[in-house]
């Protein structure tokens, strides 16, 4: 297996001199391609600056990421975003408004070169399970789940091998949740997709991936791979803290 | 056990340009001194009912209930100047995201005290006093110095900690929370929650908790109300919310990635349309 992401020594600012807040303090870890790998933290924790700093919209960074063998530099060329693409948060916030779902999904097609549009959009919303009923409707008249499946769609327009995931499923019900994670993970095995995924949510990550990241206030505190994240296998206070919050919410504290 | 609240046949309506909207369905439950939690996905029509309560569902939104009781009081009767008597000092309420509700421009000590002397008639000082203690009682570390703050300087956890200060300050008998801890990262939910659970239990409120997460609020609440399509389908005690009948109620708990049992693939939930029109279940013990 190749590595499909590799960072080494990330460092990501924002603002200027006198003002500068450290987001990201070294960070390194190594994605193989074709795997799943989490950032998980609170909010505020650096892990969708890593997705921000890979995807070029974080402006300040400095040390190593290679994505799919190429070094990244200053500016991401078109190949990059041919191949990693992110999803976003909020899927009520990332669709533009007054543009169709064929809009969004053919101005997509169209920037990347391709000249069969009309199949290809037809076959992104089958993929997505949504029919052809839903190419003409607008953000308005779709559901946070339908909206969250267009959003997959424009990430997957390009053919890309590596998706980004910022929290994807944070702003949905439960029920939705769980038609967006199995329909993510269907897609990852048709398309061979390799996944980043964000999420304050450990029980998500720990469906989705196989290993993941534990961050706070910029560090990547440890890094562990699932079967011993549900074993309760780490070395690090946070983690261990962490994993009890999210077990078990209200005793924990009630027994402080 | 002393019933606080009743609710009779609760009905909230939106007309729009289709005809009439009916977000809550003829709903009807009590509340006594206990953890009343509320569930459903978005749309149910749980935040629906808790402003219902407190008539905070503005025009052109209509309320229908055969009655809302406090005591023997009919809240549905009262003028909007007795309303607003009961708002605070009767009952409260804590909101999704403290951002939003706290005023932005006014420090949060400044709120706090107005707070407090809407309802009990006290000098600036005594406010002070009170509010300073009651932002201790939220685990404020340094309240002399969240007093002097704006809410903006807050983090999302100490505003939830000051909201929650605020409202029961007036030493209301219900406290309504609507999601109160979903803004909220994982391990500062914990506090803010356990904070709220000893308050509720020392003063001997009632509380009524809606939320879209069934784990948090069996964990937390004694008796579970789960909504769906703007009507009760489910009423069970909270440490039996796992034997849950309904097809509903089950596909919910389904639906979630479990930490400790993983599976290749979650449930996905078919819904039903007869649930939409199966009749309402009554929330009364």
């Amino acid at each position: 297996m190749s590595t499909a992401i590799d960072i080494k020594g990330l460092n990501v600012y924002f603002g200027d001199s006198h003002n500068l807040f450290h987001a990201v303090k070294s960070a390194t870890f190594a994605v193989e391609s074709g795997a799943s790998f989490g950032l998980v933290g609170e909010s505020g924790s650096g892990k969708s600056t890593i997705l921000k700093a890979i995807t070029g919209l974080a402006p300040y960074w400095e040390g190593e990421m290679t994505v799919a063998g190429q070094p990244l530099g200053a500016k991401r060329d078109r190949a990059f975003y041919k191949t990693v693409q992110m999803v976003f948060q909020d899927p009520y916030a990332s669709l533009h408004p007054r543009q169709s779902v064929d809009q969004v999904l053919s101005e997509t097609l169209r920037l990347h070169g391709f000249k069969d549009i009309n199949d290809r959009v037809d076959q992104l919303l089958k993929d997505v399970g949504l029919g052809p009923a839903f190419r003409f409707r607008y953000p308005h008249q779709l559901s946070g789940g339908q909206r969250q499946r267009v959003a997959i769609a424009r990430a997957l327009a390009p053919n890309p091998k590596i998706l980004l995931l910022d929290e994807p499923t944070s702003a949905l019900d439960v029920s939705v949740q769980a038609e967006i994670l199995n329909l993510l993970k269907d897609l990852q095995a048709e398309h061979d997709l390799t996944y980043v995924m964000v999420s304050h949510d450990l029980a998500v990550v720990a469906h989705m991936c196989d290993a993941a990241a534990v961050m706070r206030n910029g560090e990547i505190v440890e890094i562990l791979s699932i079967e011993d994240m549900r074993a309760g296998k780490t070395a690090h206070d946070y983690t261990m803290q962490l994993l009890n919050a999210s077990a078990n919410r209200v005793a924990t504290v009630a027994a402080d | 056990m002393s019933t606080l609240l009743d609710i009779e046949n609760l009905w909230v309506k939106f007309p729009t340009r289709s005809g009439m909207f009916d977000a809550v369905r003829g709903v009807s439950f009590s509340l006594g001194k206990e953890r009343l939690g509320i569930v459903g996905e978005s749309g149910s029509g749980k935040s629906m009912t808790g402003r219902a309560i407190l008539r905070l569902i503005r025009k052109p939104g209509i309320v229908e209930a055969g009655h809302i009781n406090l005591h023997e009081t009919n809240l549905l009767d009262l003028s909007e100047r007795d309303m607003r008597k009961v708002r605070g000092e009767k009952i409260s309420m804590v909101m999704q995201d403290p951002k939003f509700s706290l005023n932005p421009v006014v420090t949060v000590g400044d709120q706090i005290i107005e707070a407090y002397r809407l309802h009990a008639k006290a000098s600036r000082a005594e406010a002070r006093m009170k509010a300073i203690e009651m932002l201790e009682a939220v685990s404020i570390r340094d309240p002399e110095r969240v007093m002097k703050a704006y809410p903006h300087e807050m983090s999302g956890g100490m505003g939830q900690r000051i909201m929650i200060a605020m409202m029961l300050i007036p030493n209301p008998e219900i406290l309504i929370a609507d999601e109160p801890t979903s803004a909220l990262d994982v391990s500062v939910q914990g506090q803010v929650l356990s904070i709220m659970d000893k308050l509720v239990r020392e003063r001997g409120m009632g509380l009524i908790f809606i939320s879209h997460d069934l784990n948090l609020v069996s964990q937390f609440c004694d008796r579970v109300l789960i909504m769906y399509a703007g009507r009760i389908i489910e009423v069970c005690d909270a440490d039996k919310l796992h034997e849950a009948q309904h097809p509903y109620t089950q596909g919910l708990l389904g639906s979630l990635p479990r930490f400790d049992q993983p599976k290749a693939r979650l449930q996905v939930l078919d819904r039903d349309p007869q649930w939409r029109d199966a009749a309402s279940v009554e929330g009364r013990p």
